[in-house]
């Protein structure tokens, strides 16, 4: 049996946990510091999610809510490639997406944003790397809305990725960005990352990823825990 | 060539219709939930717990990962069995809960335990935990994690167990801060 041992979380590119610009985290935050522990199986092996879990318009948010026409806003394409540390491709593996509509406005019940929904745009997706570790997926560019957690405070336009990786060590759940978007410069969540480490977040605009007459295309890669150490057999 | 490791962001107030769908009735499916062990297991467990803030209110909405070995101690290689994954925000006590079987030990010395992994609004990068059991004392005692722990936080780390007609039932609840802090890991 070959195990994957990953490399520890690197705090440098991580957010820390109490970040008290970003409101919520002063109650959320351990006030104690991480036990660090060895990994052992527990950490080196994780549940594998693969094409058997995902159905076919899964990933295109441009017609998996459909009702009775097509949703509106800026049709767009994400793609981008899943590495690990050592840059060898992840493959086969889920990734899930969520986010708000073109009009920044969540389907999830708690969203109270005086802000449209869209009859035809649920706003969930997933999908699967391939062998090179790429994924991809269509859908609607989504628009900025405001929360509470300063005066004006705005979110800047985003989508949510949760992504499994081999291990449990590998886990990531993160928000992409679109390049240029003033908002970022002001919102605490995209601050909280460590400077050097914040442009890893920001999607990279691609007119070869766009598609003629359909939709504009976006990459962002992603770069998961990797094996860090040689890996060990038993 | 190495490549630097894509930073963490929170989950945030909305995860639900994206990955717990079914469990908050959204049209939208879902990988895993809290049923790990379906009810035609006849050694199935409960795990039930709260995650509590700082001034010790339960968050409703968390989202609670578990990643587990079989009752043989086995970790599966290549499925998804052995994983759940529970929102918060559907009980009225906004408990989690799951059902599943308690895992034997994966060797090394450990005590049988889960692997826990915590996300919700106001948590920047995820946390690690693990449930122990409570009637595993002989085991706890003997496990190089636990051990890793200062003495007086081992008990964080430990579900209760109480016995139901329905069977065992451990609870375990996370505390964010404050006393009884649970012990979170980084590895």
């Amino acid at each position: 049996m070959t195990l994957q041992s990953t490399s520890r979380r690197d705090w440098g590119s991580h957010p820390p946990l109490l970040h008290p610009p970003y409101r919520s985290t002063s109650l959320r935050a351990p006030t104690r510091p991480l036990i660090p522990i060895a990994r052992s199986l527990s950490e080196s092996t994780g549940p594998v999610y693969g094409h058997e879990s995902v159905r076919p318009l899964d990933n295109d948010l441009t017609r998996n809510g459909r009702v009775n026409g097509e949703p509106l806003g800026e049709r767009i394409v994400v793609t981008g490639r899943v590495v690990d540390e050592d840059g060898r491709p992840i493959r086969n593996s889920l990734v899930e997406v969520w986010q708000a509509n073109a009009a920044g406005r969540y389907v999830h019940k708690v969203d109270q944003h005086d802000a449209p929904l869209d009859p035809n745009f649920f706003g969930g997706g997933r999908c699967v790397t391939d062998d090179e570790g790429i994924y991809r997926f269509y859908t609607i560019k989504p628009g900025a809305y405001p929360w509470g957690n300063h005066p004006n405070a705005w979110r800047p336009n985003h989508i949510h990725f949760s992504l499994l990786g081999p291990t449990i060590s590998s886990r990531l759940v993160t928000q992409m960005y679109f390049p240029g978007d003033p908002l970022l410069a002001l919102d605490p969540i995209y601050l909280g990352v460590p400077e050097s480490a914040r442009g890893r977040l920001v999607s990279k605009f691609s007119i070869d990823v766009t598609e003629p007459g359909f939709a504009l295309g976006y990459v962002f890669d992603i770069v998961l825990r990797g094996r860090g150490e040689t890996p060990f057999e038993r | 060539m190495t490549s630097n490791q894509t930073p963490s962001q929170t989950v945030g107030p909305y995860f639900a219709y994206g990955l717990t769908a079914e469990q908050y009735r959204y049209p939208n499916g879902q990988i895993a939930d809290g049923a790990i062990a379906n009810d035609k297991v006849a050694d199935r467990i409960r795990i039930v717990g709260r995650v509590l803030d700082g001034e010790g209110r339960p968050i409703p909405d968390a989202m609670v990962e578990i990643w587990q070995a079989d009752r043989l101690g086995r970790y599966n290689q290549s499925g998804a069995g052995g994983f759940g994954r529970q929102g918060t925000g559907t009980d009225p006590e906004s408990r989690f809960v799951f059902d599943t079987v308690k895992p034997g030990s994966v060797g090394g010395g450990q005590a049988p335990h889960l692997t826990v992994i915590l996300f919700m609004r106001g948590l920047l990068s995820h946390l690690f935990t693990r449930i122990y059991f409570a009637d595993e004392a002989e085991a706890n005692l003997a496990d190089p994690v636990l051990a890793a722990v200062p003495a007086e936080r081992r008990q964080t780390l430990v579900a209760r167990r109480e016995d139901t007609a329905n069977g065992p039932v451990y609870t375990f609840d996370i505390r964010m801060q404050g006393d009884g802090e649970t012990v979170f890991f980084d590895f």
